[in-house]
């Protein structure tokens, strides 16, 4: 979905609030007020009633909090108490994201229905070709018998007057795993062993009820306890806003970071030992290397292409690399990956070098509860500034054209710019020996990183941005 | 109104208008409708505190100095288009 959707500004909202109370130190006196500020009782109701609304909005932020949905202890425990605790917590979990069930509406199965456009025409080509015998006809117009109705599309294909439509279950529609389905009571369960945490659910759902766990309470404590909080950004942050990307970085030292490493630092790290690892491997016969910087690629892999597992590069992600890089810098420092990304949230987890995850989404509401106006900033960039086919990891192509630059002619790459079910049927082929590349590169997102779930601008703006604002700094254009 | 007028379109690029559903909105020129093309100048503005009120409706847009809250696309050409009918009108 576009990011213009009330969804994904009610989660902004929430966020940006819950930052400007943990700022002003205020977050346990003032939490169990955010729902009723934001959903007051004269306003119009989006669900039945005003208090169905602000349940929801109690439960998006328990899981900004950082907690599961299931974590829920009873309906009276406040948001107060669940801070409180959170603010006290040693541990994260590897389950990055949760089901808020009082938001999920319960869409009904996916199904195909006739409108009121249906002319009941002689031909009724959607009847005859209905294998299940499924439409019948009231008063001159087609209905269909849902018990018999095997959601086919046959009727949909054959309608001369497009009167038929298919109702998805959006969450369910983009999951390229079949990761997501709804138990006994119709709310959406995800199942981890398919997941492979690309986060398109989250951002397909229209009521907002697949939430992230946020490390927010985590990165403020960190910072209350005096630790050094250094900001490992991705690259794809030149297309999350339309200043330029020193200004962007001075936004988010102002916002409480002491200092910023490029992950594109460490993607010329990645670039190194990859390039090296494909040669050795097609050195050795292999015929084909994939690479291993998207995690949602990685685990759909390993979760369901293992066949393909053997060709996977060993080579460190950028982001673990730049995690290295920043235990050398500032030894006993916290460190926080910034990124557009689900999947990378459950990578730092298992990645001793990353204490932390905030996604783009998150930064944002970061900044503006911390009321910063990049426009006003003069701009600075970090002491190491990485190169352009680095900072170009970001998009598709990219990871390959760096390697290709690095290891020579004799690389051809094969490109896959977005996981979805055409592309694991093509990628099950590749398994078997059917592609003709030597160098084979796979991101999860629709044009890489920078088409990543948790971004603030999206498609071409996104691509305009990243362009733009990468490599004029204003300190290059004075 | 002038029939030569033209439209002054400012849209906030400040961050709160930017990260809470404003940062489509300066691409805002190519979804005029023909007739509006040469009418309207579109340009961006630093933040103008309109955000600072407790019940803030972020994005805003200046058309003139008529203020629109919680802007979208559609709703400055939508404004647009109503000044323009109504000066037809008169």
């Amino acid at each position: 979905m576009t990011p213009s959707n009330n969804a994904t500004l009610t989660r902004r909202e929430l966020l940006a609030r819950i930052c400007s109370l943990l700022k002003e130190g205020r977050l346990e006196e003032e939490i169990d007020r955010i729902p009723l500020k934001m959903r007051p009782k004269d306003n119009h109701a989006l669900r039945c009633c005003v208090h169905k609304d602000r349940a929801v909005l109690k439960y998006k932020i328990m899981a900004l909090l950082g907690y599961n949905i299931d974590d829920e202890e009873d309906e009276l425990t406040s948001l107060s108490d669940y801070a409180q605790k959170a603010w006290n917590r040693e541990e994260l979990s590897p389950v990055v994201m949760t089901v808020v069930d009082e938001a999920c509406s319960s869409c009904q199965k996916g199904s195909y229905h006739i409108s009121n456009m249906c002319q009941g025409c002689e031909a009724r080509p959607c009847a005859v070709n209905c294998p299940k015998d499924a439409i019948y006809f009231v008063n001159g117009q087609a209905q269909i018998d849902h018990d018999r109705c095997v959601n086919c599309g046959k009727c949909i294909r054959e309608c001369p007057f497009h009167a038929i439509i298919y109702r998805p279950v959006p969450c369910e529609e983009v999951c390229p795993v079949k990761a997501i389905s709804k138990d006994d009571q119709g709310i959406e369960r995800i199942d981890y062993n398919k997941c492979i945490f690309c986060g398109k659910c989250k951002d397909a759902c229209p009521y907002g009820a697949i939430m992230e766990k946020s490390h927010i309470m985590e990165i403020f404590r960190a910072h209350e306890k005096g630790q050094k909080v250094i900001a490992l950004v991705a690259p794809s942050i030149a297309a999350q806003f339309r200043q330029p990307l020193d200004k962007i970085y001075q936004a988010i030292e102002a916002a409480g970071f002491h200092d910023i490493i490029e992950v594109a630092e460490g993607a010329e790290k990645t670039i190194d030992h990859e390039s090296k690892e494909w040669q050795e491997r097609i050195g050795r016969g292999q015929q084909m290397m994939t690479t291993s910087c998207c995690h949602a690629y990685t685990e759909l892999v390993n979760k369901h292409i293992p066949e393909l597992k053997d060709r996977v590069s060993e080579t460190p992600s950028p982001m673990a690399y730049a995690g290295r890089i920043a235990r050398e810098r500032y030894p006993g420092a916290t460190t926080v990956f910034l990124g557009p990304c689900t999947a990378k949230r459950h990578e730092a987890y298992f990645t001793d070098q990353i204490d932390f995850t905030l996604s783009f989404e998150e930064l944002g509401s970061l900044l503006v509860a911390c009321e910063i106006e990049i426009n006003d900033l003069e701009g600075r960039l970090p002491q190491v500034h990485a190169s352009g086919k680095a900072q170009h990891f970001a998009h598709s192509g990219g990871v390959a054209g760096a390697i290709k630059e690095k290891a020579g002619d004799g690389l051809q790459e094969e490109i896959i710019n977005g996981v979805d079910k055409k592309a694991i049927r093509q990628l099950k082929q590749y398994a078997k020996g059917k592609c003709t590349a030597n160098f084979l590169e796979v991101m999860c997102c629709e044009n890489g990183c920078i088409g990543g779930v948790n971004t603030l601008m999206k498609g071409r703006q996104a691509e305009k941005a990243f362009h733009e604002n990468q490599f004029q700094t204003t300190d290059l254009r004075e | 109104m002038n029939p030569n007028h033209i439209y002054q379109v400012r849209i906030c690029t400040g961050t709160l208008c930017h990260v809470m559903g404003g940062a489509l909105l300066p691409e805002l020129k190519p979804y005029l409708p023909e007739y509006l093309k040469g009418k309207v100048q579109v340009k961006g503005m630093t933040c103008a505190d309109y955000c600072k009120q407790e019940d803030r409706k972020p994005p805003y847009v200046l058309v003139d100095d008529h203020l629109i809250e919680s802007a979208s696309i559609e709703k400055v050409i939508a404004y647009i288009k109503k000044c323009e009918n109504h000066d037809s009108k008169q």
